[in-house]
């Protein structure tokens, strides 16, 4: 009796992220999420075509809101999801330690270094539009000024190394400004990326605004890039993928060299172009997720709209 | 009502002041050079059909030696010259282009077909104001929000239309400059003449050779250009058609992309518009310069209970326009710019009846000779006409109507354009609540199709990305 039984753990199932619910993906497929050591992490639900257009369709329905929202309250509710990330930071710890099978010290950099870039994005709500917006002393009797506005509905394809700060990093400065987004997940690190989704989940983001799809990004990606009801897209998550030793299940149909990275992401550019999407392409250098992220991740989705009005008695 | 018009005597501006070659080859590396690849082509002057001169049209080795020319001036010089030196050629240019000012409005007109009184008041004034508003960016881009020290991007391969010729040529030109890359630029197959005369103007200015190269042509020229591989920029005016197969032409590569390409702008009259004004707005919102205009108000969307007096009002005045001698000063409407366009508009037209529409000219005798096409409405159109959809690009206005403002939100944002967009009404949080919801990058409000050096201009959705104009238009030329 005083000898407990050694536990059986419960493997959870990670689920998508559609409209503020998680939903399985509607194929019913699931894949294999495995620690950088190799071992089994968790099932990953493997997200298919009609899962990425139902996501689409949550971020266009929830588009009209989150837009319209005050610039405060955008800037209340990123700075919301810092707090519930604080709150959260032992197992975000855990998570990445095992994702990315860096050490402890390092998780732990990088999930503080996330918490505080969604702080750093919250308080641009409401001075961007300052910083980039403008009155235009035009040469005639006209009140004339330009304002930023969010373009849409932005898809982002992660980064695959980097699977919280990168993660965080291309998502925050899309919703900040009034945008809302499908994510696909990096591929053989998507569990940081649900668990942000329940971080999310309980924020007061409204529903919709940020969707989460794990799975292949070479099955998936295509039909964002093509979808008539996307107005943009984020390739970053074409230009890395982790180490073959970590993470992805040997079945992935993940795009493995660099060529056939490059040669999806053209692609993904290509489809992009059939209602003009605006694309961030994938850099062309390793990114340094510690740096300064400057305002081009904001700028890259915002449209400038310009107003005129006569001025007279 | 015509005969209770005003009768005027022909007033024509004279050609005189223009001096026209019989034919022109390129501008590359700082001179007019013949072609490498032996073809050419005529231009007409829309109003008559006669030949203005023959133009070289540019091959794949004229594409390449001005590339290798904008490379070579890009390296050796325009990127060594301080911010200031490149804001000194600018704003020669800009005064060289008043001094000839009167001059190249009567070119323009001449090889367009737009009316003397908009080459000479709005296209040529603000071609000079842009350059005189880039010059002064040229030693500030450190100012200007980009970093310390911005850096330009390298050769910028630019394409533009025939509807604003050289004023096309200074949006793209001026900033480009501004910012120290140099410029290979091909100007619209039917309108190649004033950019022909910018080329001797960069002489005149002693601009370094190479900093701005000219290749005339058409669709194919363009096509060798912005798939060059020795281009780090496009910029292209133009069609959306054809900026999306140029979006499609730069994917996987590392070149940048601006476009600014067709819209469907809805000009929104509310039942409060002083309706007179509103008419006036109506008028330039559609048939400046005969409808050629990208962010042309040519969907009008009329509150109902207003609808019969705007549409009254809208007739008469259009009864008073004056189509005819783009040289004559007293002409509102010129030419249609190219036998092709007009069939463009014919056809639309033509459309427009079959599906249902209703049509109404204005009264009025077109010259014999040449290409025109008479103001024309539509009414009794629906949102799934082909006319209330497509970009006519011609002096054609389609007729809807509204009962609330959310409707008349509704309907303007229901096309997969979004370049501009035309508020009526005397209530202010009304325009600023239909503006926020507008989805149009540029939002005029109790006025119509006016344009600043300073006012960033560009579209959403498939009109575009990118601005032209203000502090914005820099963004397109630094590498940001």
């Amino acid at each position: 009796m005083s000898e407990r039984q050694p536990r059986l753990a419960i493997r959870k199932t990670y689920k998508l992220f559609i409209g503020g619910a998680f939903p399985r993906s509607e194929s019913g497929r699931s894949y294999v999420v495995r620690k950088a050591n190799g071992e089994f992490l968790a099932n990953a639900a493997l997200a298919s075509r009609k899962d990425a257009r139902d996501a689409v369709v949550a971020a266009r329905k929830a588009f009209s809101g989150w837009s319209a929202a005050t610039a405060y309250n955008r800037g209340q509710i990123l700075y919301r999801i810092a707090e519930m990330l604080e709150g959260r930071r032992d197992q975000f710890i855990a998570d990445l330690a095992a994702c990315e099978g860096v050490d402890p010290a390092e998780a732990e950099r990088q999930v503080d270094e996330s918490i505080d870039r969604w702080v750093w994005y919250a308080g641009w709500s409401d001075k961007l539009a300052q910083v980039i917006g403008a009155a235009n002393p035009v040469a005639g009797p006209y009140f004339d000024f330009s304002v930023p506005e969010p373009t849409g509905v932005v898809a982002v394809i992660a980064p695959q190394a980097s699977s919280l700060l990168g993660l965080v990093s291309v998502v925050a400065p899309v919703i900040v400004t009034g945008n809302t987004c499908v994510v696909l997940a990096a591929e053989s690190r998507p569990v940081p990326a649900i668990t942000l989704a329940e971080v999310l989940a309980t924020s007061d983001l409204p529903a919709g605004v940020v969707n989460i799809l794990t799975g292949r990004v070479a099955e998936v990606a295509p039909w964002l890039a093509g979808h008539m009801d996307v107005n943009a897209i984020d390739l970053t998550g074409l230009a890395d993928e982790p180490s073959p030793s970590e993470g992805a299940d040997s079945t992935s149909g993940s795009p493995s060299s660099d060529n056939s990275r490059q040669s999806l992401a053209a692609d993904l550019e290509k489809s992009a172009a059939d209602n003009l999407k605006r694309v961030i392409r994938p850099p062309q250098d390793a990114v340094d997720w510690y740096a300064d992220p400057g305002l081009a991740r904001m700028t890259a989705f915002l449209e400038t709209k310009t107003v005129w009005h006569p001025i007279g008695i | 009502m015509a005969s209770q018009r005003f009768e005027y005597a022909p007033a024509p501006e004279s050609r005189a002041i223009v001096s026209i070659a019989s034919s022109y080859g390129l501008f590359i590396g700082g001179e007019f050079v013949d072609t490498l690849d032996g073809r050419s082509y005529k231009t007409v002057n829309p109003a008559d059909a006669e030949v203005l001169a023959e133009v070289t049209e540019a091959g794949p080795r004229d594409v390449d030696r001005a590339v290798a020319a904008a490379r070579a001036a890009y390296t050796r010089t325009w990127s060594k010259l301080s911010g200031r030196d490149r804001g000194k050629y600018l704003y020669r240019i800009a005064r060289l282009i008043q001094e000839r000012a009167r001059e190249l409005a009567v070119l323009e007109s001449l090889d367009n077909g737009k009316p003397i009184r908009e080459s000479r008041d709005v296209d040529i004034p603000l071609v000079a104001a842009h350059f005189f508003y880039y010059a002064g960016w040229a030693d500030k881009l450190a100012y200007a929000g980009f970093g310390p020290s911005p850096r330009p991007l390298g050769v910028a391969g630019q394409v533009i239309p025939w509807n604003f010729p050289l004023l096309m040529l200074a949006w793209k030109i001026a900033p480009a400059l501004a910012c120290g890359n140099t410029v290979v630029l091909k100007p619209a197959e039917t309108t190649p003449l004033t950019a022909l005369a910018f080329a001797e103007i960069c002489q005149q200015a002693d601009l370094p050779p190479g900093v701005v190269n000219i290749v005339t042509g058409a669709g194919e020229t363009g096509r060798l250009l912005v798939t060059h591989e020795g281009i780090d920029k496009v910029a292209f005016t133009g069609s959306t058609e054809v900026g999306k197969q140029i979006a499609r032409a730069v994917a996987g590569t590392r070149k940048r992309l601006t476009l600014e390409l067709g819209g469907k702008a809805a000009n929104i009259i509310f039942d409060d518009a002083p309706l007179d004004q509103a008419v006036e707005g109506i008028i330039n919102g559609i048939f400046f310069n005969q409808g050629h205009v990208c962010c042309a108000g040519s969907r009008l969307l009329v509150q109902e209970s207003v609808y019969e007096e705007v549409l009254a009002k809208l007739k008469r005045r259009m009864s008073t326009l004056r189509v005819g001698d783009p040289l004559d000063k007293n002409t509102d409407i010129g030419a249609i710019n190219s036998a092709q366009q007009l069939e463009k508009i014919r056809m639309l037209s033509d459309v427009g009846e079959s599906e249902g529409a209703a049509r109404w000219s204005a009264p009025c005798e077109l010259p014999e000779r040449g290409y025109w096409f008479p103001p024309t409405i539509f009414t009794g159109v629906s949102q799934a006409h082909r006319i209330a959809r497509e970009e006519i690009f011609g002096p054609v206005l389609s007729i809807l109507t509204f009962r609330t403002p959310a409707e008349a939100v509704e309907k303007a944002n229901n096309t997969p354009y979004g370049l501009s967009a035309g508020v009526w009404t005397e209530k202010g949080s009304r325009i600023l609540w239909m503006a926020e919801r507008l989805r149009a990058g540029v939002v005029w409000a109790n006025t119509f199709n006016r344009f600043d050096p300073t006012s960033p201009f560009g579209g959403y959705k498939e009109s575009g990305y990118g601005r032209e104009g203000g502090r914005h238009g820099l963004e397109a030329y630094l590498d940001v």
